[in-house]
């Protein structure tokens, strides 16, 4: 769920407008079927112009509120290296989001209209950064796992079918790649470090654990599904999928380092070669959807503030007799 | 003997005004009054750590001090050499942006003198440096001028904080005993030689961009850094810098 709030076809505010009519439609879907990409000029279904923009602006939104979890570590980095390595990895981080507003803008939302939807609560970002880093040992969970998980999603969307969202997300996961090895990097120097070290790094593990599993969204059998969102390419692969490969490619690595994983219950069915587990509390991960999560509030104070403490640099940087333009990223 | 510690008292507020400031600047990494302004101020804050981590380094491998790592973040308050300016708290983006154009335009001068230093590690890697910090003088001199011209708010408080920030920006140049070593040894000319540049340099661009610059001969300039005097602020910060590294001395992160 980091860029995936998909909006519901069959709501009536939602049925496509009659001007668009089937012959548009069809060559639409042939362009995508095609391998083609949609481009910011070329027509779209008003439905595709709703859900893509959800979608970047929801992603944009998780890198921008992604930064805080994490950057408030940066002032306690412990070494030269680390602290180095967590600003530019923050920075990027900041930077993906400022890919993303510029990609979203292509569809017509202005990035101050989406960062004030995001203040006041009504744009979303992903659940997983309403959780607090406790320790420095949740960095490490953060730079492997939370960014592993985003790799995951962020590469099956690289194969989308709106071309500035694609070309973002080629950038961001050639630096995400990095993030890993930093993150990784990390780890392995905590789980093979004192007993100290090795328990703060079980402890976020244990903590993390849930939040991850909520990472992907609901289970198949519970989320809407629409066929009309897969034949598009704005949905690539359902949220079970996406849990199970990132299982595949992150449970070896945990536990080769020794970590244990808190679900007595997780185990990879060898005959269907799907991830089994103990169903994640769903109740909470809503409640979180909803704003009632440890954090929620804190990170849409930030919001506020960097808001309410920067309106003279906004104010002083718009001039009236500067145009408008629409950027094509 | 008296050659290395003066070079070695130069690197000591060289590196510690680099880390202090970069960690000030670092506080902007996710909350800056603009994506391209938060991205600005972290790429510098990385830069000027980086500095602070290369300065260290010599002073370790010339000099027979501690590693970089021992020397950034397991020295005490009373060891740090930095100068007020990079000390005081980030709590504003027209002070933080007022104290980077001041810092780095003194900070180029510097960097600019001693890539001639006849001690040939400094003088290498101030070329090398010197290349960076000329974005950063780019970087803060654009922004003063938009919010210089921006509107009357944005001027009054780029003014207000440049008032603010002059009497710290001339601890900078706090006077060393080793100055007269460094002249004879040419190494560097001497913090006086180097205020004398950075005035002219400021004044033209603060002038340029429709502002005042202060009187200095009336200002009293906050000393003491270079004497390991620090403001209340430097201690909290060092805390919060060492919380993580502090829970086991021995352990390695």
């Amino acid at each position: 769920m980091y860029g995936n709030a998909f909006i519901d076809p069959n709501d009536p505010r939602n049925k496509q407008e009659v001007e668009e009519s089937q012959e548009l439609l069809d060559a639409f879907q042939a362009k995508i079927d095609n391998g083609q990409k949609i481009e910011p000029s070329d027509w779209m279904p008003k439905m595709y112009r709703k859900q893509l923009t959800r979608m970047i602006e929801q992603h944009a939104n998780s890198e921008l509120i992604g930064a805080l979890p994490e950057g408030t570590w940066i002032t306690r980095a412990p070494n030269f290296k680390r602290k180095m390595a967590l600003i530019a990895k923050v920075q990027d981080e900041v930077g993906h989001a400022q890919l993303l507003y510029n990609a979203a803008e292509t569809l017509g939302k202005s990035r101050e209209a989406m960062l004030n939807d995001l203040m006041i609560g009504k744009a979303k970002y992903s659940n997983v950064f309403n959780y607090p880093a406790e320790t420095w040992g949740d960095i490490a969970v953060i730079g492997f796992l939370v960014d592993g998980a985003a790799i995951v999603n962020q590469l099956i969307n690289s194969k989308g079918s709106y071309g500035p969202y694609c070309r973002a997300l080629k950038r961001i996961c050639a630096e995400e790649a990095f993030h890993l090895k930093q993150g990784h990097d990390n780890l392995v120097a905590l789980a093979v470090g004192t007993p100290e070290q090795r328990q703060m790094l079980q402890d976020a593990v244990n903590r993390w654990w849930q939040p991850l599993m909520h990472f992907f969204g609901p289970p198949d059998k519970q989320s809407v599904h629409s066929e009309q969102l897969m034949r598009w390419k704005v949905k690539l692969a359902s949220n079970d999928d996406m849990r199970n490969q990132f299982l595949d490619q992150y449970v070896p690595k945990i536990l080769e380092l020794g970590l244990s994983i808190p679900d007595p219950n997780l185990r990879k069915n060898s005959e269907t070669k799907r991830w089994e587990m103990s169903d994640p509390d769903w109740d909470e991960f809503y409640r979180v959807i909803k704003g009632d999560g440890p954090c929620n509030k804190e990170r849409l104070a930030v919001r506020r503030w960097v808001k309410e403490h920067h309106q003279w640099v906004t104010d002083a940087l718009l001039r009236p007799e500067r145009v408008r333009t629409v950027p094509l990223a | 003997m008296h050659r290395d510690e003066a070079i070695k008292e130069l690197l000591f507020k060289m590196a510690d005004d680099a880390l202090i400031l970069g960690h000030r600047n670092s506080e902007w990494t996710g909350i800056g009054p603009t994506l391209e302004e938060d991205i600005a101020f972290s790429s510098m804050a990385q830069d000027k750590i980086g500095h602070a981590f290369q300065l260290y380094t010599i002073l370790h491998e010339h000099f027979g001090e501690a590693n970089p790592d021992i020397l950034g973040f397991k020295r005490s308050e009373k060891e740090f050499k930095c100068c007020h300016l990079v000390e005081l708290p980030t709590v504003d983006y027209a002070f933080s942006l007022v104290r980077h154009f001041l810092f780095d335009y003194a900070d180029g001068l510097r960097y600019e003198e001693l890539q001639n230093a006849s001690f040939e590690p400094l003088a290498q890697l101030a070329k090398k440096i010197k290349g960076e910090i000329k974005y950063h003088t780019m970087h803060a001199n654009v922004w003063i001028k938009l919010l210089a011209q921006g509107n009357e708010e944005s001027k009054a408080r780029i003014q207000s904080a440049i008032n603010e920030a002059m009497p710290y920006a001339l601890g900078i140049f706090e006077p060393s005993e080793y100055e007269k070593t460094l002249q004879e040894e040419k190494i560097f000319s001497g913090e006086n030689a180097l205020q004398t540049k950075w005035v002219e340099t400021i004044q033209t661009l603060i002038e340029k961009a429709g502002l005042e610059m202060p009187d200095i001969t009336i200002l009293k300039p906050q000393l003491g850094g270079r004497k390991a005097y620090h403001t209340e602020h430097l201690k909290p910060l060092l805390d919060e810098m060492t919380e993580v590294v502090r829970m086991d001395e021995n352990a390695s992160w």
